[in-house]
């Protein structure tokens, strides 16, 4: 079954253009709230920010468990949205397959590096 | 459209594959900046995100490598001297707030719809644009030592 919106458009298939969109949005805010608890530790933290206080923040298991979860929304999220980039400005279909295996690459790589990172502490 | 009503109207002009280059052509109205610049603050993120992941290792990972992170902007690093890194710092941080907040106005957008208006738009892309800006300006201030 297919449902018709507007005059013209027929949505079928996949629903994945309902998918990014959704996603991109509980992506961003999984890491407002992240952005906020860090913050919120900075500030409310006495004495000079230093080495100890900002490691700190993050060497708890759940804190670890949690930033995990945020790299791994942020590479969705950065993902969809320079796809759309991407789609909207590279009309060149070779030059725009190009883009995203390297934004794929970069990404992936990326992500690897920031969890090393944090389970290293 | 039907044929009749399209004889009729006046030529709208129509808008058929954006690309780069037809960008500077547009009318950027405020609300336009705003969401131009939130596209532009997330790609200066994406090229910079190793710069970013370097910062979180560095400082996270020992009192040594923490103080190699702020001698990068304090000293200097890769045969640049630290205000460079600083004007880096400076323009994620921008990117990071102009992301932010843009973001949150998209977020409550998407789950207000009644309240989305021409008029809204602008006066939040305004608030938006007036709030990153001042942000940036008082933590750049902070960055560069001037208080």
């Amino acid at each position: 079954m297919s449902v018709n919106f507007g005059s013209h458009r027929l949505v079928v298939g996949a629903h994945y253009g309902m998918r990014d969109w959704l996603s991109q949005r509980v992506t961003a805010v999984i890491m407002a709230l992240f952005t906020v608890l860090v913050l919120a530790q900075l500030i409310f933290s006495k004495g000079p920010i230093g080495y100890e206080l900002w490691a700190g923040i993050f060497s708890p298991q759940w804190m670890k468990s949690l930033t995990f979860v945020v790299i791994a929304s942020m590479l969705y999220h950065v993902w969809v949205g320079m796809r759309n980039v991407f789609m909207d400005y590279v009309k060149p279909y070779a030059v725009r397959f190009v883009m995203h295996v390297f934004a794929i690459v970069w990404l992936t790589a990326c992500a690897g590096g920031a969890i090393q990172a944090l389970w290293r502490l | 459209m039907s044929e009749s009503a399209a004889s009729t109207a006046k030529k709208r002009p129509e808008f058929y594959n954006i690309d780069g280059a037809s960008l500077i052509s547009y009318r950027w109205p405020l609300a336009s900046i705003a969401s131009g610049m939130h596209r532009v603050s997330g790609a200066i993120m994406f090229f910079l995100m190793p710069f970013i992941i370097w910062m979180f290792d560095n400082s996270i990972s020992s009192e040594i490598s923490f103080n190699k992170f702020k001698a990068a902007f304090n000293v200097g690093m890769l045969g640049l001297p630290g205000f460079i890194w600083k004007l880096v710092a400076l323009a994620l941080i921008w990117a990071s707030l102009h992301h932010f907040i843009a973001g949150l106005r998209h977020l409550w957008m998407d789950t207000h719809h009644e309240q989305v208006t021409k008029d809204f738009g602008r006066q939040t892309a305004v608030a938006v644009l007036v709030l990153t800006l001042s942000l940036t300006l008082v933590l750049g201030a902070k960055l560069f030592g001037l208080y």
